[in-house]
């Protein structure tokens, strides 16, 4: 069931014109993904992978659309190769909505293995991120889709189990 | 009929249509034969082209050529599925397939020998896929085009490469000039 906190977070989609959002679902974000597929200004369309996905993006972003990306913490083992020669290398702006698993609260003890790596792999690339524990951080989530879309480049919001976890 | 061969029958046909265009070989031979704003040359990401081309075909109106390889379509074959399950009647995907590895010294690719793309696009819900000899792609580009209806083309031809110069663009000129052609009010 989608929280308010998930209804707070297509809202800042929308008022920062995103219309093209593909996902690669992980438990955490069932309720986001739910919204988007709902939401009629959302052009939302699932990928396998998130290389493949990064690879919509920036059709998408082409064709005249402001994209989203919204995978898990694991992904970044994936898409480090499309982010440096896609992403970074063509100056196109991508928001990676991530649920970061691996943190207090995590119950899966290998998702902890890339909880190690991930700000780790962020900070080599250079990425901006910006990492939400509580709820109530959801209000800074708008401020930061629009400083993606303005330095056109990819930023990750970590979203970590506390944050989903007492959500409303 | 090796792939430059054959992109220089389709270069008619490529005349001011979206083409994405997959890394290395293809886009250096296209660039050498072809170059126009409206082109949009990978640099890297093998495998990304298909994907590219069809969140572009989502996103807009245009028909959308995306130009891609047998080796680059083995690397992200689940986008097939991508594409077979969400429908743009102005994505045309064309995958030049040599059975090898072009731009990496011709090694050959498993759809050379037993994998069939066009079999495995059909498997994963394209529509109207259809495999072609190389001599015929010009002609069923020209017909997909006529046909506005989302379409895998699989071009069968020989291995081998011509010496062209690599791309020395921008990428961040490609990618504006390229978004400037697709913003760009249809003339026709």
């Amino acid at each position: 069931m989608p929280t308010q906190t998930d209804q707070e977070i297509i809202d800042s989609l929308i008022a920062n014109k995103i219309r093209f959002v593909t996902s690669v679902p992980c438990k955490q974000l069932s309720g986001v993904i739910e919204l988007v597929e709902r939401t009629d200004s959302l052009l939302h369309v699932p990928c396998n992978k998130e290389d493949e996905g990064m690879g919509l993006c920036a059709g998408a972003y082409l064709g005249g659309m402001q994209p989203c990306i919204i995978m898990q913490n694991t992904a970044l083992g994936v898409v480090v190769n499309s982010l440096a020669t896609l992403i970074q290398f063509y100056h196109f702006p991508l928001p990676m909505l991530i649920s970061y698993r691996g943190e207090p609260g995590e119950k899966v003890a290998c998702q902890v293995e890339m909880a190690l790596h991930t700000k780790a792999i962020l900070n080599q690339l250079h990425i901006p991120y910006y990492h939400f524990s509580e709820p109530a951080q959801v209000n800074r989530l708008s401020s930061i889709l629009a400083h993606a879309q303005m330095s056109r480049k990819p930023v990750a919001i970590l979203a970590d189990a506390a944050f989903w976890s007492s959500a409303q | 009929m090796i792939r430059y061969q054959l992109l220089e029958e389709l270069v008619p046909v490529l005349q001011g249509q979206l083409v994405v265009c997959n890394i290395g070989s293809p886009s250096q031979e296209l660039y050498a034969l072809l170059d126009q704003p409206s082109n949009f040359y990978m640099l890297g990401t093998m495998g990304l082209c298909s994907s590219i081309g069809f969140g572009l075909a989502l996103a807009q109106d245009k028909t959308v050529i995306a130009i891609d390889g047998d080796g680059s379509v083995l690397t992200n074959l689940a986008t097939l599925s991508t594409i077979g399950n969400n429908r743009a009647d102005n994505f045309i995907l064309l995958i030049v397939d040599n059975g090898s590895y072009g731009s990496t010294g011709d090694q050959p690719t498993y759809a050379g020998d037993r994998t069939s793309l066009a079999k495995v696009a059909e498997a994963c819900g394209c529509g109207n896929v259809v495999e072609v000899a190389a001599s015929m792609t010009a002609d069923a580009l020209r017909s997909a085009i006529a046909a506005g209806e989302q379409t895998v083309i699989v071009a069968k031809c020989e291995s081998g490469n011509v010496d062209v110069p690599v791309i020395e663009l921008d990428p961040i000129v490609i990618a504006e000039r390229f978004a400037a052609a697709v913003r760009e009010p249809v003339s026709r």
